[in-house]
């Protein structure tokens, strides 16, 4: 039970009011334990929104220094954070915004040996990645350990997100295998509007926070995406693969670092 | 005949293979879409023999790998 002062009745009233949510709501919400991978475009508006919530534990991992390109996007950094570490730029805008919140800071990149330890103490993830090797390691080491996530991409004006629970359809039931490098573009090279990482990331926090209330729907074995040059939001479902290579049964999964992130721009 | 491509009615003229339509929607890298008729997912190995018919509802997937 969390003793409730003034001061968080107060922060949290617009939650406390909705029959979703209410004081036992707010309750799990402050108890939860949430790990944001990639403090970048997806993750720092994710990160802002689970902590003005009150996600009582609020892990981010990431091994980059905030660079000025990051700015553009990555809202949790600000100008006179360039050259920090982004897990503790994220971690001063968090502690800024809400003392009720506790942030480990992660300040590594994950792989396959040490992806088991950190999401271990978690309840939800939310994959902020820019890298196929890594959303694969993510899907692969959550459905391994039975961990509910969000992943997400986006490029330039389109960006998508698919939340896994344990049984549902995972990353790799809809794109079984990953493509080799220059086959598909990533942000650096392809670009991205900045308001992707808000949307989508934001959508993100929602699912973290609707699994943490047990609420709503999820987007369990549903693909969304969204093209903001047409404002066309799709729900396409997707079906749990029986030749997936990570979730079908007896597929026995192995943790895998792949090859470095894929940076070239082709149409495809 | 027509066919829901992305949510978007289409007439794709005859019955048309998976192949044959990516290469008409002017997609270059087949393998790594990956292609859903009636909601099953095809394997890219069946792109060639895989007759898509009239009404059937196709959605195109992409990878999308920014996020930072």
């Amino acid at each position: 039970m969390i003793d409730f002062s003034d001061e968080m009745l107060e922060r949290y009233s617009r939650h406390i009011l909705l029959k979703e949510v209410g004081v036992s709501g707010q309750e799990k919400i402050l108890s939860a334990r949430v790990l944001i991978i990639g403090a970048g475009g997806l993750g720092a508006p994710a990160a802002m929104y689970l902590a003005a919530a009150g996600v009582g534990t609020i892990g981010i991992a990431d091994a980059d220094v905030v660079d000025l390109s990051n700015l553009q996007r990555q809202i949790i950094h600000s100008t006179a954070d360039v050259g920090k570490a982004k897990v503790l730029s994220a971690q001063e805008t968090v502690n800024a915004m809400n003392p009720d919140v506790k942030v480990v800071a992660h300040r590594l990149f994950v792989d396959s040996s040490n992806i088991a330890e950190i999401i271990s103490g978690y309840d939800f993830i939310v994959d902020g990645t820019d890298n196929f090797p890594v959303k694969y390691l993510i899907n692969d080491a959550c459905v391994l350990h039975k961990k509910p996530f969000s992943h997400a991409g986006i490029i330039q004006f389109k960006g998508q997100t698919l939340t896994y629970v344990p049984g549902a359809p995972c990353f790799r039931c809809v794109f079984p295998n990953m493509p080799p490098e220059g086959a598909v573009p990533t942000c650096r090279q392809a670009g991205v509007l900045g308001v992707m990482g808000g949307i989508i990331g934001t959508i993100q926090a929602a699912e973290a926070l609707k699994y943490i209330l047990g609420v709503g729907e999820l987007l369990a074995g549903k693909l969304l995406v969204f093209d903001a040059l047409t404002m066309n939001f799709r729900k396409i479902n997707v079906n749990k693969a029986k030749t997936c290579p990570t979730c079908s049964e007896g597929a026995g999964i192995k943790l895998i670092d792949y090859a470095a992130p894929v940076c070239d721009l082709k149409k495809h | 005949m027509s066919v829901a491509l992305n949510g978007e009615k289409k007439d794709v003229g005859a019955e048309i293979t998976i192949r044959n339509l990516l290469f008409k929607e002017k997609i270059k890298v087949h393998d790594y879409v990956t292609v859903q008729v009636n909601g099953e997912i095809i394997s890219s190995k069946d792109y060639d023999s895989f007759v898509i018919k009239d009404g059937d509802e196709v959605e195109f997937l992409y990878f999308m790998g920014g996020g930072r």
